[in-house]
């Protein structure tokens, strides 16, 4: 390092030391001074106390607010988590046991295990693959600042934000209209959720939410009714009923709306005015497995060939009746942790691009044009040179994501809905709850918080290290 | 053929695309909750915020009228202020003190407390909130602005301590040695030579300081009350009957972060400057 010793922010530095040691004291025995004998030493000397006093001056109201608020409640803290709920009895390490016995502690270390694990990662790796490609953009300056916007937004903010966009239902929550939107453009969504099969009249409902009638041959022909359609959701195509017809070595027959406009129909018969469920897929089924499958037209009618001589059941299985796809429960159970790391990333995405791009800024080029000259292609000069090259920034992102994350707290407490609270806690938002939110209970409390200290201690050893090699960066 | 001039103008042009996907990805929901604030609450219940793109008479200021006139509401905007704006100035002034006097100033015991200090800058808040709270209860603290104010100087400090330290320290000695020989007392080179000198520091840890705080939540749930809560907790106590509070939540979020957003065009390279450094945190 070809730095001074000052900017190594070592405390204690030779030459801190030779400056409050007064202008001229370094220097060895120079000859104007010993001359000057006793008489010039002497303020001097009062210079240097004076100024050793003003030191002590400057630097109390510093000490002592960390002494009383932050060093203090360390130790306070770590005694504290020793003994029990109420304070009154010592029960040694028996807090720091509790956190595994207890489920729904345990849960919040878990979730925070995955935290830790897959917000940095992907965080770094997105930041990574951002900065290399808005390296190629002219308007890199401009998606970084779209990108590092929510670095300025509160969690409470953010929470919001996502909670909006996370509603489940499509109406109202932008994510969910986006992924119904896809999901009905590729899967058609089911023709007829509310129909329901006639009851009595030759359908039996199946336990999977189908419809199956009895035992049939090939040459007979069947009338399938249902009701439970309004009018206005028969589709726009749909043409009158046809009465059904038997054709020979063939099963068929009609779906259709048994229901008369008016009165006057007859149940489980083929009226005049009734018309035909276009589009209902009808199996044929023999011992149990389906062998054949077709859709019904227009009319309603539909028609199985090629069946092989013997008994079948004819199934108009569930798929036909099925709810509307209603998107993803975001924010249920299951989800919630990884919906809330989808907000986090969405608040640290653009800190880790501007890292690294601004590592990105430092490499060398002749290097890169030297591999380009070689015929390296991009991938290759990409994994071959700018990780390997950018590996101490994306070893500092990475650690720096990782303390941050540890200490997740507000965007968990904001979107998690209160019932999938316990689902989705992590270890400070169970610190809070188990000291504050109800438990009242401040030796587990504080042993979370010592927890909490230790997780976070070797990755910010690792950060003021590299922050005191680089001096003020 | 890989690099022809064809393939790598389809190739940027593919990365444009995906560049503005991701771009508006990240502008949406900000875009959603700006839109959100401006309907009406039956809107907000009827369809999503998206619907106002075909119907523009949706939007209103209605809500932020409301909004102004809820009293609690604009205390707690206040409040916002009067714990982040004293939060900063006595971070940047206790912390260019210290900072100073561990540069430059040779106290007794001096290196052995700024590795202490160095040692604070890993404790978490969470550390700090039972004991601070027993501690603020001692002495009539809990539940005041001031004690809000207070818990956010002592959590800024170490940073901001650890920060100005270093900078100040690459001050070159030549220049104080002049300015003590021209007769300067400490305070007068602290006040004349070292804030001026040491500016961008001051700047960069005014910045992180005033936006940590002004977005907290933790630090104000646990020690302010009803009357000297802050925006962001006000906002969470809301939280509960979400569906149908949407109404005052996305103005309430919308209002609580302009001021961040003004100081982020402001003052852009200090501002990244800060975060970034502020990172170590």
């Amino acid at each position: 390092m070809d730095r001074r010793p000052d900017t190594t922010g070592r405390p204690g530095a030779a030459r801190d030391s030779d400056a409050a040691r007064g202008p001229g004291t370094g220097r060895g025995p120079g000859s104007g001074r010993r001359a000057a004998g006793r008489g010039a030493a002497d303020p001097r000397r009062r210079a240097l106390r004076r100024r050793r006093l003003l030191g002590a001056l400057f630097a109390l109201p510093a000490l002592l607010l960390l002494g009383a608020l932050v060093a203090y409640p360390v130790v306070f803290s770590v005694l504290r988590s020793l003994f029990d709920a109420t304070g009154d009895r010592f029960v040694g390490a028996d807090n720091y046991t509790e956190m595994v016995r207890d489920p729904a502690t345990l849960k919040a270390l878990r979730n925070s295990a995955v935290w830790v694990v897959v917000a940095p990662v992907l965080l770094t790796g997105l930041g990574l693959v951002l900065a290399v490609l808005t390296e190629r953009v002219r308007w890199a300056t401009a998606f970084k600042l779209v990108l590092f916007l929510p670095m300025a937004v509160s969690f409470l903010a953010a929470g919001i934000v996502f909670r909006l966009a996370y509603e489940q239902d499509p109406d109202r929550g932008v994510l969910n209209a986006v992924v119904v939107g896809v999901h009905d453009a590729f899967a058609e969504p089911s023709p007829y959720p509310t129909a329901r099969a006639r009851e009595g009249k030759g359908l039996t409902g199946t336990p999977a939410g189908g419809y199956a009638t009895g035992e049939v041959r090939p040459g007979s022909a069947v009338a399938l009714p249902f009701v439970g359609v309004a009018p206005g959701a028969v589709p726009g195509d749909a043409e009158r009923a046809r009465v059904p017809e038997s054709a020979p070595g063939a099963l068929s027959g009609t779906v259709y709306l048994d229901f008369t406009p008016g009165a006057g129909g007859r149940p489980g018969a083929v009226d005049a005015r009734e018309k035909g469920l276009p589009g209902m897929t009808v199996e044929a089924v023999r011992d149990g497995r389906a062998v054949a499958e077709t859709r019904t037209a227009a009319d309603g009618s539909f028609r199985l060939d090629g069946l092989a001589e013997g008994s079948y059941r004819l199934r108009v299985p569930a798929g036909n009746f099925a709810a509307g796809y209603g998107g993803v429960d975001w924010l249920g159970p299951s989800l919630v942790t990884p919906a809330v790391i989808g907000a986090y990333l969405w608040v640290w995405t653009g800190f880790s691009m501007v890292l690294i791009g601004a590592g990105l800024a430092a490499l060398p080029r002749d290097v890169l044009e030297a591999a380009r000259v070689d015929g390296a292609n991009e991938r290759q000069i990409f994994r071959r040179i700018t990780v390997p090259l950018l590996a101490p920034v994306l070893t500092v992102v990475f650690v720096t994501l990782v303390i941050n994350v540890m200490k997740v707290f507000d965007l968990v407490y904001v979107i998690a809905p209160g019932p999938v609270q316990e689902e989705a806690n992590v270890l400070a938002t169970r610190m809070w709850l188990v000291s504050f939110g109800g438990g009242n209970d401040q030796g587990l409390g504080s042993a979370l918080s010592v927890l909490l200290l230790l997780l976070v201690v070797p990755a910010m050893v690792f950060n003021i290290r590299r922050f005191r090699k680089g001096g003020s960066r | 053929m890989r690099d022809t001039k064809v393939t790598r103008l389809l190739g940027s042009s593919a990365v444009q695309a995906l560049l503005v996907l991701v771009a508006l990805v990240w502008i949406t929901p900000l875009a959603g909750l700006l839109l959100s604030s401006l309907r009406s609450e039956r809107d907000n219940a009827a369809g999503g915020w998206w619907t106002s793109f075909a119907d523009p008479a949706q939007l209103s200021f209605d809500n932020y009228r409301a909004l102004l006139a809820d009293s609690g509401l604009v205390q707690a905007f206040w409040n916002t202020v009067l714990i982040a704006v004293p939060a900063t100035v006595l971070v940047v002034g206790v912390a260019a003190l210290a900072g100073y006097a561990f540069a430059w100033l040779d106290f007794p015991g001096r290196d052995g407390l700024f590795l202490v200090v160095v040692g604070l800058l890993v404790v978490p808040v969470q550390i700090g909130l039972l004991p601070v709270a027993k501690l603020f209860g001692a002495v009539g603290l809990f539940g005041t602005v001031a004690g809000v104010v207070l818990f956010h100087v002592a959590y800024g400090l170490p940073f901001g301590v650890f920060l100005l330290r270093n900078f100040f320290a690459e001050i070159p000695r030549e220049m104080l040695e002049a300015a003590r020989l021209d007769g300067g007392g400490e305070w007068r080179i602290f006040r004349r030579l070292v804030l001026p000198l040491g500016r961008p520091a001051l700047a960069s840890l005014g910045i992180f300081q005033f936006l940590w705080v002004w977005n907290d939540m933790l630090v104000a749930l646990l020690f302010a009350d009803g009357e000297s809560q802050p925006l962001t907790v006000a906002l969470q106590s809301q939280m509960r009957q979400f569906g149908s509070n949407i109404g005052v939540l996305a103005p309430g979020a919308f209002l609580s972060l302009v001021v961040p957003l003004v100081v982020f065009f402001a003052f852009q390279k200090h501002f990244v400057q800060g975060v970034m450094a502020g990172s170590v945190k």
